[in-house]
């Protein structure tokens, strides 16, 4: 992909600038429901779709506002719901039909922590299904895997969900939301535009394998494999991470999302005091950068987890380093007196002493205990 | 061929071709049905229901800027059959799906094809949010009272005493709640601009229902705001009554809790009362009518 740089630099919250980088993607259909913190990207978007003749709706629940993205959807239009992992539970029954239906959903979930890696990653509906899964560590990038968001959603008929959180979505940040250009797509013919109708070609956009009568339908056997075929082309394809400092570490550690800024300034400092650390960052969280992490990680003698839950990605890094390491968890449950936004584990000082207590102790490692909120 | 024998527990309905009666309707097919298969039970008023609102958007000349919302029930099978441009939604939230085609496609007619289970139960707050919020789309339910494609449970729209697999005795208000009057409930809303409650028991009904359909769509194009058309239809299978007792049976049930007639029109709401008395005096005018020796038409 190659950046254009044609828009104005300027300082902008993270759910601003998300905002205008869906428009900038072309979405014109966005309905969500207030939550924390989330509803800000629903405010920006309120606002500033009407102004280029897109439409926002305010929805009554979650899952009026899932549909009515899939009803946008369905008419060939680019658009998107969100909401934090709580409002997403509510919307998995349509994220496993919309994958089904292979409608190009944009889901955004503005989490609280890190607690919706389960959630993003294998989901919580029902069936096989698989959404693309993209974290941006902050809203630079978050400008680009926005759109990149939208344009895999297109390329794949398939639902791609952004990762962010309370940082991302509150923070403030010069950026300028430039559009990015990508290769083209086929037209969307199978879309409806009611144009179908008495001809014998009428369109049908369905979860169920189905065809209108005298067309070939695959039928729900055939359908489901060929989504399942389509994910595992997903799959290798489209992996992405960030590594630094890997080549000769002793101690690895992996982290994505805005606390993996955290985690890569900690790892750069020890560096240039000598410390052989290293640091690995899955962009995509599904696909699973796993040949990315295996690589990072080949030559450490200690693996390193930082995430801000109980331990969820940590599953995905023992599959990756498949116990040639061993793994340490040196992240936690963090939050602020609200629960919605970072406590204080989310803090470079902090997370140094924890870095560097698993590059001395390993496996044997003991952490300093996690610091508490104060505030309650 | 068709006709009657005598099976191990009593007489069986030959069902693998029409009666010779319904052979003339049978073989008319609306321009917007692919076939006129289908896999209905016999007995079926959905397939009825579904052939007038065709006609319907035929009829207004709008075949080629429709989209069709289909909810989950016996009427997902249709999905396949009718030419008309159409997004599947899941049990009970077509309404939402609809709001968001129509968003996209303003000029479209675009409606919703819904059963008593799909909407009145799991998507209540779906159709009612949407008929309050203005939306310009029809929603239309085919309203039995009972989750047929499931083989015969009660629904929210199911009447008091029916008999259902999950309400053996009948339906018991003190234990079962009582039906929602659907149509009643959203023409109190005032984002609701037209709403009408058929049924296909009779041809008269049906030919009031096909009216119901066009005047709700002409309303949705003149932006009016949300319409409803609720059709009750048969559904004798899941009723557990013989096939041809069906009509009959729904007029003197269903159709005495859900009252036909157009409940809502250019703002103004009717009572139940004032519906009994219309339905009454269109009654005593046909009676008179076939006294004369016929209608006029």
């Amino acid at each position: 992909m190659t950046a254009v740089p044609t828009a104005e630099r300027r300082l902008m919250e993270g759910s601003e600038a998300i905002a205008e980088a869906a428009i900038a993607a072309g979405c014109r259909f966005f309905a969500g429901y207030p939550m924390t913190p989330f509803t800000e990207l629903l405010e920006h978007l309120a606002k500033k779709l009407p102004e280029v003749g897109g439409v926002c709706i305010n929805a009554e629940s979650e899952l009026e506002a899932v549909g009515m993205a899939w009803g946008a959807l369905a008419t060939g239009a680019r658009a998107a719901t969100g909401s934090t992992g709580q409002g997403l539970s509510l919307m998995q029954e349509s994220f496993s039909e919309i994958t089904l239906a292979e409608l190009p959903l944009v889901v955004f979930n503005m989490a609280r922590g890190q607690q919706d890696y389960f959630q993003a990653t294998r989901g919580g509906g029902h069936g096989d299904y698989r959404h693309l899964v993209l974290a941006p560590l902050d809203i630079a990038e978050a400008v680009e895997l926005t759109q990149l968001a939208f344009h895999l959603a297109d390329k794949w008929r398939n639902p791609v969900l952004v990762y962010g959180d309370y940082l991302l979505a509150h923070t403030h940040q010069a950026v300028s939301v430039e559009p990015v250009e990508f290769a083209p797509l086929p037209p969307k013919a199978w879309a409806v535009d009611g144009s179908g109708g008495g001809t014998g070609d009428s369109q049908l956009v369905t979860p169920l394998g189905l065809a209108k009568h005298g067309h070939e339908a695959p039928g729900i056997e055939r359908h489901l494999r060929g989504i399942t075929a389509k994910h595992a082309d997903m799959e290798s394809e489209e992996q992405r991470a960030e590594t630094a400092f890997c080549d000769d570490a002793e101690t690895v550690v992996v982290a994505f999302g805005t606390p993996a800024k955290f985690v890569r300034y900690v790892v750069s400092q020890l560096r240039a005091e000598g410390e052989k650390v290293g640091f690995v960052r899955p962009i995509s969280l599904w696909p699973y950068p796993f040949g990315a992490v295996a690589d990072a990680t080949a030559g450490a003698t200690t693996v390193a987890v930082f995430e801000l839950c109980a331990g969820q990605m940590i599953d995905d890094v023992r599959l990756a380093v498949l116990g040639r390491a061993p793994i340490v968890p040196i992240g936690g449950i963090s939050t602020d007196g609200s629960g919605f936004g970072v406590g204080p584990l989310l803090d470079a000082e902090v997370i140094r002493e924890r870095v560097l207590a698993a590059h001395r102790g390993g496996v044997d490692a003991e952490l300093p205990p996690l610091p508490v909120n104060e505030r309650g | 061929m068709s006709g009657e024998h005598e099976g191990p527990v009593g007489p069986v309905l030959d069902t693998s071709a029409p009666p010779d009666h319904a052979k003339k309707v049978a073989d008319l097919k609306p321009d917007l049905l692919l076939t006129q298969e289908h896999n209905m039970c016999p007995g079926c008023g959905e397939p009825l229901a579904l052939r007038v609102y065709l006609e319907a958007l035929q009829e207004l000349g709008v075949t080629q800027r429709s989209i069709m919302v289909a909810g989950i029930g016996c009427y997902t099978a249709f999905t396949s059959t009718v030419d008309v441009d159409l997004v599947q939604a899941l049990h009970g939230r077509a309404p939402s799906v609809a709001t968001g085609a129509k968003r996209m496609r303003p000029d479209a007619v675009v409606f919703t094809l819904q059963g008593d289970g799909d909407m009145v139960n799991e998507g209540l707050q779906e159709v009612l949010h949407t008929a309050a919020r203005g939306e310009k789309v029809t929603c239309i339910l085919l309203n039995n009272g009972v989750f047929g494609e499931t083989g015969g449970h009660m629904t929210a729209t199911s009447v008091l005493g029916q008999r259902t697999k999950n309400s053996l005795d009948g339906r018991d208000a003190e234990y079962h709640g009582y039906p929602i009057l659907i149509g009643d409930l959203i023409a109190r809303l005032q984002g609701a601009a037209y709403v009408a409650r058929g049924s296909v028991h009779n041809a008269g009904a049906v030919a009031r229902t096909k009216k119901m359909f066009r005047r709700a769509f002409e309303s949705q194009l003149r932006g009016d705001g949300f319409t409803f058309v609720e059709v009750l239809t048969m559904c004798p299978t899941g009723w557990f009554i013989p096939t041809g007792d069906g009509p009959e049976y729904m007029h003197e049930t269903l159709g005495e809790v859900h009252i036909m007639g157009e409940l809502k029109v250019g703002g103004v709401v009717k009572t139940t009362e004032e519906l009994h008395e219309e339905n009454a005096a269109r009654q005593r005018e046909v009676e008179h009518a076939l006294e004369r020796g016929g209608l006029d038409r």
